[in-house]
């Protein structure tokens, strides 16, 4: 199967060309192919957030290569960058980011408005039916801060798949979570993987939960290793 | 509705307290800026109104006589100034052509011939210096309003009658039907019966006038088929000047508008304009400033979900436009709002300002024209305030934005 990511010699620091200078990430080599379920695990200080935000194309690498879906960012600028962000990667962040203003149904449309611009049936249609999947189909209208924590990261799923997008960031979507809630949220994102065939890099510290990916990606020290479970 | 204009209206709806509030700063603003220049373009246009009510907005005559001085014809160097003379009663050189001609002049609405010169009235043994206005009595109603100007007697001036101000008719103690001698400074004289007594409201005119028809001045005066002067109204007694000049260039006739010959009003009007531009200067920045300082808040409380934005696919120009357009929603809301609050104020001052006779100082109308370019003016304002609150939106990095939870 083809790859939908692809990092060479990825190094990436802060600082540059003062004397405090740091190197985050130590040259990383990974690709994930299409429709692949995989965990990034790292004690905190790793460079895990770093190396999503990278894949995320929220920051560009010092150096190295990074291919998305076939498309390489180098010679990117910031617009195509976003463009790219936008139909090619969902997100999954920890702490839920929703948008307060807006209805759990609105917040799924955002990355599909946002990329056609205005409001239309199809859009609301795979909202609604994004939100049932997640079991919130009655829960349309409600603005997140009348939903409890599972319920907000789960129409954070929701949105991160509005688009369809070949691969879906989550950055320790369950980790201000009860363990039973987590479960839940995990199981979604499975579930997710096998229906609607995106690939998944899930950024997280519990192993229990790298167990039950289909790979786990170590990140120790800016440096990975790489084995299935 | 486009994206940008989704999230612009929900972030302000959702702003409760501070949307409030800032609208209701530039409603209050936009009502001012209106409410003072309707007053002060009313005070302006009721002063005007009340001044030129006994004057012509413009009067054409004869250029005066220049003494030409005596030139060497082999030099042209001058040989001897000549004294000026005394100015003679002259008629408009070919009065007629012209007066034909100014009514095709843009902005000009009526035309009046008029023959004038000085004399004396006498009755019994009183006698008077006065005024002799030769008129056209109709053409000239449509100048000055003579016909509501009458304390006594109606507007009637046929061959033989006279029209005379309230005081003269007091100095003279003369009344409607007495008749009145009048002698011209070319030593001829006439008698003529008063028909009707006015009063312009300007004592000196009051003791001077006669008016009477226009053929009667012309041969007291010693103008056979001349006239002195040609007086005109404009539709908008502040292009008066333009028009005069305009007249004076294609005809070589001296015109003279109101504006030049009441010069003092017109400087006041001036420094009226002057002041109320100034206080609106002021206002649209205390609006400018008032719509950036909410601005700049809202893009502050909202960094993480511009964040969140960015990363879900939204390119920092589309992040400028949402807070652009809040900034010209704000102005175009103050606007509409500001200008039904100034259509009040300026009703409800139409019947607490009076003037001293009890006419209301300004009328209840104001100019489309000012809704349109304050309300201009305040989309503008509301979109150049938000400038800066809209880059700095823009600029912000989204991983700043969603690292902290």
């Amino acid at each position: 199967m083809a790859d939908i990511l692809r990092l060479e010699g990825v190094r990436k620091s802060y600082n540059l060309g003062t004397p405090v200078e740091t190197e985050v990430l130590h040259g990383i080599d990974l690709s994930l192919e299409a429709g692949e379920f995989a965990a990034l695990i790292g004690p905190s200080g790793s460079g895990k957030s770093t190396l999503l935000h990278m894949i995320g194309l929220l920051e560009r690498p010092t150096s190295g290569h990074i291919t998305i879906a076939g498309k390489a960012i180098a010679g990117l600028d910031e617009a195509s960058m976003t463009e790219l962000r936008g139909r090619s990667l969902g997100f999954v962040f920890q702490f839920h980011h929703l948008l307060p203003e807006f209805s759990a149904l609105e917040n799924v449309m955002m990355p599909t408005l946002i990329d056609q611009g205005r409001y239309d049936g199809k859009m609301r249609e795979r909202a609604r039916w994004l939100l049932a999947k997640v079991g919130l189909g009655d829960a349309l209208d409600k603005l997140p801060s009348a939903l409890s924590g599972g319920m907000q990261q789960r129409v954070a799923i929701a949105r991160a798949l509005a688009m369809n997008p070949p691969l879906v960031l989550a950055d320790e979507p369950t980790g201000n979570l009860d363990t039973h809630t987590a479960d839940e949220v995990f199981e979604l994102l499975r579930e997710f993987n096998r229906e609607e065939g995106s690939a998944f890099l899930i950024v997280t510290h519990d192993p229990r939960l790298a167990a039950r990916c289909d790979r786990r990606i170590d990140l120790t020290d800016g440096q990975i290793q790489s084995h299935p479970t | 509705m486009p994206f940008e204009w989704v999230l612009a209206l929900r972030f302000l709806r959702a702003g409760h307290m501070q949307t409030a509030l800032i609208v209701a700063g530039t409603t209050v603003g936009v009502a001012v800026i209106i409410f003072i220049t309707a007053l002060v373009n009313g005070l302006q246009e009721s002063l005007a109104t009340r001044t030129l009510s006994t004057q012509a907005h413009i009067t054409v005559r004869a250029p005066d006589d220049a003494p030409t001085p005596i030139l060497n014809s082999q030099d042209g160097s001058v040989l001897a100034h000549v004294e000026p003379r005394v100015q003679r009663l002259r008629s408009i050189d070919q009065w007629q052509r012209i007066y034909r001609e100014l009514p095709g002049t843009a902005h000009v609405v009526a035309v009046s011939p008029l023959a004038t010169g000085s004399g004396f009235a006498f009755r019994g043994n009183a006698s008077k210096s006065i005024a002799l206005i030769g008129v056209d009595p109709e053409r000239y109603n449509r100048i000055v309003k003579m016909a509501d100007k009458l304390t006594a007697g109606e507007y009637r001036v046929a061959p033989g009658e006279a029209l005379i101000g309230t005081e003269l008719a007091k100095d003279l103690g003369a009344g409607v039907g007495d008749r009145i001698r009048v002698q011209s400074s070319e030593n001829r004289d006439d008698v003529f019966r008063v028909t009707g007594i006015f009063d312009l409201g300007v004592k000196d005119l009051n003791r001077r006038w006669v008016v009477m028809p226009l053929r009667s001045a012309q041969s007291l005066l010693d103008l056979p088929g001349g006239v002195t002067h040609i007086d005109l109204t404009v539709d908008d007694i502040f292009v008066a000047e333009e028009v005069a000049q305009r007249i004076a260039s294609q005809t070589g006739l001296t015109a003279e508008s109101w504006m030049a010959i009441n010069t003092q009003l017109l400087t006041a009007f001036k420094n009226q304009t002057m002041t109320t531009r100034t206080v609106r200067l002021f206002l649209i920045l205390i609006v400018a400033l008032g719509i950036a300082s909410v601005l700049v808040v809202s893009v502050v409380q909202k960094q993480r979900e511009i964040g969140i934005l960015r990363a879900i696919g939204a390119p920092p120009g589309r992040i400028m436009r949402i807070f652009l357009i809040q900034g010209g929603v704000v102005g175009g809301v103050g606007a509409i709002l500001g200008a039904a609050l100034a259509s009040l104020m300026v009703y409800g001052a139409s019947f607490a300002l009076r003037q001293d006779d009890g006419a209301p100082l300004i009328t209840g109308a104001i100019d489309a024209s000012l809704y349109l370019s304050a309300g201009a003016v305040a989309v503008i304002t509301g979109l150049l305030a938000a400038v800066a609150p809209a880059r700095r939106a823009a600029r912000l990095d989204p991983v700043e934005a969603i690292r902290y939870g």
